[in-house]
């Protein structure tokens, strides 16, 4: 790992949804990762382990009613979750910037593509008119969109998903922003198309040295694409390491269990998959013990007297009593 | 439209590819659909008749070609020289019909565009801001709405005293709550959707997301509550004037006052009441039938 100053600083980062019945949701607890510049950070974990909710924080664009965010979000030297709204207004887009998961319904359906794309530019680099259509027309050419200044008069549902994606993406870059977050930019596309889009932001986030949080459920664009990945469950950091590291020895049974599950074109033909136990609507609160005991094959009855401490290895973070290699000692 | 051509159409219609966008679709169902074009129709006659009115009339609506054909117990009806009949000041009762058209657009339209530029300013505050400021107006709108329409428009028409002015106020003003409340819960409905936070994230400003964004995507079903309360107001216009609140001119035809007027000579002269009657229901029904089927073909949840 380099020793560079890191670009973003998430510390302990949490964020509580109160609800006017039942006990407030801890959605993230205690989240800390940092981002180096032209970093690719992978955040991973399945649906409700608080990875998107993480990104939304750090964006500032959780609603402001009845979230409680905490902890600090260090971007350069400004904590932004303490920053003004207009600062950060003028951070978005510019500096940092974000790509959604659903292009469906994340470009205006009633807007022409190229007014939506111009208005980053307008915004921030105060282009105009001609120039902004022009800029425009180049940043579509550039993510790999056939006559752009044709696609620039047309609507949303004109386009295809692939094609929406990467219109959303050119707005995400058009300021050369420093980082960039993807919260599963491909979920909502063709497997084929996946592939594509994946290779696209690869190739730009190299390009223009933005560094990427990529936030995904799928291993594979981890293995691809990131430099470190972080696990995330329940949300908590149950494992983070460098990737080489985390998909060559995984020590959190929760990494363990993903990658097991991952079908293999090697495996002997009518080999069973082999899912993680459960679902993770069987946790526990942190509070009580690992989240993730209950699904948990190398459970201890110390997993659920008390949270598991988050300790730091030689390369590593993880949160767990009994993790997977024996190489390493047991802790009591 | 035979049934067969209508099956016909849409069988085509689904073999068509999506093209152009959203409201090009529903212009294209409007125009295959048959009530919205007699709608259209009605709207379109009424609107030529107001506008034509003085090559359409064959006289002056308060000249008296009748004037000595009038007797006390004798209002003559319908004939060939006055195809409608007389009034009862010997007015030639066609001319009188086809020259109201113009008050009642007149009204019907004013009317409309001020109570839509109300209730879009204060829906629009509403909606953007939420909070404190969408509380303190809706709970005003809240109020108005309590308020039976008419009696509201009766009291306001009377505090501004007999004019055509006050009654298209009283008109709009009724409406203002409507259009609010309306757009309010299109732009709720649209805050929190993807591509606003989309356009947050790239650091949009407040104000062109609320009128670049959301603004744009509210505003369909305003345009049909537009072209409902046109109907609306044309009949509360007819509703004021007969209760004597409108202009206060006799010399200007108005088919609420032309209805009011009439009622001491209704078992004599009937047709005095049938062909103003009618004029209001025809353009009220004109406005009703297209607004109704724009709804339909504006809301994806009345497609079939």
């Amino acid at each position: 790992m380099t020793t560079t100053e890191p670009l973003l600083d998430v510390r302990d980062l949490s964020v509580t949804f109160a609800r006017k019945s039942g006990p407030t949701v801890h959605a993230v607890d205690g989240v800390s990762f940092t981002v180096r510049p032209g970093e690719t950070v992978g955040l991973v974990g399945e649906s409700g382990s608080g990875k998107s909710v993480t990104s939304l924080a750090v964006m500032g664009l959780l609603p402001r009613r009845g979230v409680r965010v905490g902890g600090q979000v260090l971007f350069d030297t400004d904590d932004l979750l303490t920053l003004p709204r207009d600062r950060m207004r003028d951070i978005r887009g510019r500096d940092i910037a974000m790509v959604f998961q659903d292009p469906m319904s994340s470009l205006n359906p009633v807007v022409p593509i190229g007014v939506q794309v111009t208005e980053v530019l307008e915004r921030h680099q105060r282009l105009r008119g001609d120039k902004a259509s022009a800029a425009a027309a180049e940043l579509l050419s550039r993510v790999g969109i056939p006559d752009p200044t044709r696609r620039l008069k047309e609507y949303p549902h004109q386009l295809s998903g692939g094609m929406r994606q990467r219109a959303l993406i050119a707005m995400a870059l058009a300021c050369q922003p420093r980082l960039l977050i993807a919260d599963e930019p491909t979920t909502a596309l063709d497997v084929t198309i996946q592939a594509q889009i994946i290779e696209l932001l690869k190739e730009l986030v190299q390009d223009t040295g933005a560094a990427l949080v990529m936030i995904t459920h799928d291993l594979g664009i981890v293995a691809g694409l990131c430099d470190t990945v972080h696990v995330m469950y329940s949300g908590r950091i149950v494992e983070s390491a460098g990737r080489r590291e985390l998909f060559a020895e995984p020590r959190h049974p929760y990494t363990g269990g993903l990658l097991a599950s991952v079908p293999r074109l090697d495996a002997p033909r009518g080999a069973p998959l082999h899912p993680i136990p459960g679902s993770p609507t069987d946790v526990l609160r942190w509070e009580r013990g690992c989240a993730f005991a209950p699904r948990c094959p190398n459970r201890l009855d110390a997993c659920t007297d008390g949270p598991p401490p988050l300790e730091t290895l030689p390369g590593r973070r993880l949160r767990c009593l009994n993790p997977l290699s024996e190489t390493e000692e047991v802790p009591a | 439209m035979s049934l067969s051509e209508i099956e016909a159409t849409t069988e085509s219609e689904q073999l068509e590819q999506p093209a152009g966008n959203l409201r090009k679709e529903a212009w294209k169902r409007l125009r295959r659909d048959p009530v919205a074009l007699v709608g259209f129709g009605l709207i379109a006659f009424f609107v030529l008749v107001a506008i034509l009115a003085p090559l359409i009339a064959p006289y002056a609506p308060d000249a008296q070609p009748g004037r000595g054909m009038i007797t006390p117990t004798n209002i003559p009806g319908p004939s060939a020289d006055h195809w409608f009949g007389l009034d009862a000041s010997g007015r030639d009762e066609f001319s009188r019909v086809v020259y109201g058209a113009r008050q009642s657009l007149l009204v019907g339209v004013v009317a409309t565009l001020i109570g839509m530029a109300g209730g879009l300013s204060l829906g629009v505050l509403a909606g953007a801001f939420g909070g404190k400021v969408d509380a303190v107006i809706m709970r005003i709108v809240d109020v108005m709405l309590s308020i039976p329409g008419l009696l509201m428009a009766i009291a306001i028409a009377a505090l501004l005293g007999a004019s055509l002015w006050s009654v298209m106020i009283a008109i709009a003003i009724i409406n203002i709550p409507v259009f609010a409340r309306l757009l309010r819960g299109q732009m709720l409905a649209q805050r929190g959707s993807d591509y606003v936070v989309a356009a947050v994230s790239i650091g949009v400003r407040r104000r062109p997301i609320v009128l670049g964004h959301i603004l744009p995507n509210s505003i369909s079903p305003v345009i049909v509550q537009a072209t409902l309360t046109l109907a609306t107001a044309i009949i509360e216009a007819a509703g004021l004037s007969f209760l004597g609140l409108g202009s206060a001119d006799p010399r200007v035809p108005e088919w609420g006052r032309m209805l009011a007027d009439t009622q001491r000579y209704l078992a004599s002269a009937p047709h005095l009441a049938f062909f103003p009657g009618i004029a209001i229901v025809i353009a009220a029904l004109g406005f009703t039938m297209l607004g109704e089927r724009l709804r339909e073909a504006i809301d994806p949840k009345y497609r079939r």
